[in-house]
């Protein structure tokens, strides 16, 4: 320990406080989806259920969380599958213009998502594809490929070629290794870059926008929708709880395939 | 596949599959393609391809009653407009402003924090902390923004706590509003590159640094900021990158418009080209702060 006594009190006071930053509007959050009045006034003069209820009765909310579900499962189908594979080639082979595969992958992420949303829908347009699921789904995929490829590098870069290389010289043809050798150590690499990239694609906003069609909605476009409506936002707050809640179940994953390590941060 | 030993040496009755990858070994360039061919087809023709178009967009007019782009109409238009259009400086000053402040909020925020896990906390304390902070990572970006809407809105909790003492909030149709917001958004993503950073200082440096006199605070600025500044610009490229192109918060709580607002409103019902021409600000933007990150050595840290 090289922190005085000082500097350590201090440091754990800015950590509670800090903390407290990022959870009270969680936990206010939690507090009005029971709030009894229609309006957002706080204090809630009263607590009720009703609004959980209301969601239920509603429609356009589980149609809204089956095509972010679905857009999800196969936007990290696709970016698992060119995610692993620019992995490979980066970690496995030296080629002309290796050092700029990583700075292409992170473009379509670190650019702006308006960027992201307008080009692709100029495209769509301009080649006369209709906005769907579809078009939805290539966009999120676009930007899900980087989380799959870092994590997959990262694991490669760990994983010893000696028994890919024993399993060759024991006869093995390239597939046979990649399926028992190769998959297997990179399976929770895979699983934490699917587990990031869904919560990505689940989350996304502004390139769902200008990718959905009118008539499809994903649960983020749902509730940026019906924030704009003031009678809905009770319902918009029960739905928000519950995302929260769901939140937890990635977070569990992670710590489970990581052992405590802080997996999902490897973005 | 450095060997040499035949991969056929004890196949049974070889199928296709197995022709393709005896054919493949010995073959370093040909795998190497099929590697690649996938993933760069799809980032070079879908997301390079689309963002040509769009810039393309830029050079072309529109017609100033329909909207409608008139393409391979080659102008220097749209950057004319955007150049003699106070509005759209000031609006980029803004924007870039805000990203500055945010990062430099975060970066002050998440410093004792992140050093308090890495350097201070019981490892048992350390692992509960970082689920603690990974857990609004993962909680939705909308949901947070309406959280803060309650929170902010004239009769939210922050003016129930603030008028006992005569003062008002800022509301959701602040500037302040926007910089709150976006500082709290973004604040994970600088705190675990940053944690990670000071995981991997060395104990001993800080203890010889102190062996040799130097105090705590000579320390830290001479040791500890120069070991993790490419984490703390790994974590800057998140908090900067996104606060320059968001769009929906500055919408959501505050009146001030961004660069953001200035492409989505022109994309939907303006002048699709001055859209056009406006997003290369951000893109160089960024892409110069990536190639500056890169050489910083932020990409080892992320």
């Amino acid at each position: 320990m090289v922190e005085s006594r000082l500097v350590r009190i201090g440091l754990r006071l800015a950590t509670w406080f800090i903390l407290g930053f990022l959870y009270l509007p969680l936990i206010i959050l939690g507090i009005m989806a029971f709030n009894e009045s229609r309006f957002m006034a706080w204090p809630p003069p009263g607590f009720t259920l009703d609004w959980f209820g209301e969601a239920l009765a509603n429609p356009a909310i589980p149609q809204a969380f089956v095509n972010s579900i679905l857009a999800a499962l196969v936007a990290v189908a696709i970016a698992l599958v060119l995610g692993t594979l620019a992995a490979m080639a980066v970690q496995r082979f030296d080629f002309f213009g290796r050092n700029s595969i990583s700075f292409l992958l992170i473009l379509p992420i670190a650019l702006p998502g308006v960027i992201t949303g307008i080009a692709l829908s100029t495209t769509f347009q301009t080649f006369g594809i209709e906005f769907s699921l579809m078009t939805i789904i290539i966009g999120h995929a676009t930007f899900c490929i980087v989380i799959a490829y870092n994590n997959v590098v990262a694991r490669l870069r760990r994983l010893p070629r000696s028994p890919e290389e024993a399993s060759a010289d024991l006869g093995a043809d390239t597939w046979i290794t990649f399926r028992r050798i190769t998959m297997p150590g990179m399976r929770t690499a895979l699983l934490s870059g699917a587990l990031l990239a869904f919560a990505l694609s689940f989350d996304e906003v502004i390139v769902t926008l200008f990718t959905a069609g009118a008539g499809t909605q994903t649960i983020p476009v749902w509730i940026l929708s019906a924030m704009q409506r003031p009678t809905e936002l009770p319902v918009v707050n029960v739905v928000a709880l519950v995302l929260v809640l769901f939140s937890v179940i990635p977070v569990y994953i992670a710590q489970r395939i990581s052992g405590g390590e802080a997996a999902g941060t490897r973005v | 596949m450095t060997t040499d030993t035949p991969a056929i040496a004890s196949a049974p009755g070889p199928g296709r599959a197995r022709r393709v990858a005896t054919w493949l070994h010995g073959r370093p360039r040909a795998q190497l393609r099929l590697l690649l061919a996938a993933p760069l087809l799809w980032l070079v023709v879908v997301y390079l391809g689309s963002l040509a178009i769009l810039l393309l967009n830029a050079f072309w007019t529109s017609d100033p009653f329909t909207g409608k782009v008139n393409p391979f109409d080659g102008s220097l238009d749209a950057f004319v407009q955007i150049f003699n259009n106070d509005v759209y400086r000031t609006i980029a000053i803004r924007t870039i402003g805000m990203a500055i402040l945010v990062t430099v909020t975060d970066a002050l925020l998440a410093f004792p924090i992140a050093y308090y896990m890495a350097r201070v906390a019981s490892p048992r304390m350390r692992g509960i902390l970082v689920v603690v902070v990974l857990m609004p990572l993962w909680a939705s970006y909308l949901v947070k923004i309406f959280a803060w809407r309650t929170i902010l809105q004239g009769n939210g909790v922050l003016s129930w706590v603030l008028t006992p003492f005569g003062i008002t909030g800022p509301g959701t149709d602040d500037i302040a509003s926007s910089w709150v917001v976006f500082s709290y958004l973004w604040l994970p993503y600088m705190i675990l590159p940053i944690f990670a950073g000071l995981e991997r200082v060395p104990s001993s440096l800080l203890e010889a640094s102190a062996d040799l006199g130097a105090r705590a605070g000579t320390t830290f600025r001479r040791v500890v900021l120069p070991l993790v500044f490419p984490a703390l610009v790994a974590g800057s490229i998140f908090t900067f990158s996104l606060t320059l192109g968001d769009y929906i918060v500055p919408d959501l709580v505050s009146d001030a418009k961004f660069i953001g607002n200035v492409i989505y409103d022109n994309s939907s019902l303006g002048d699709f080209p001055v859209a056009a021409a406006y997003s290369m600000l951000p893109i160089i933007i960024v892409v110069v702060y990536l190639i500056i990150a890169r050489r910083l050595g932020a990409f080892d840290s992320l």
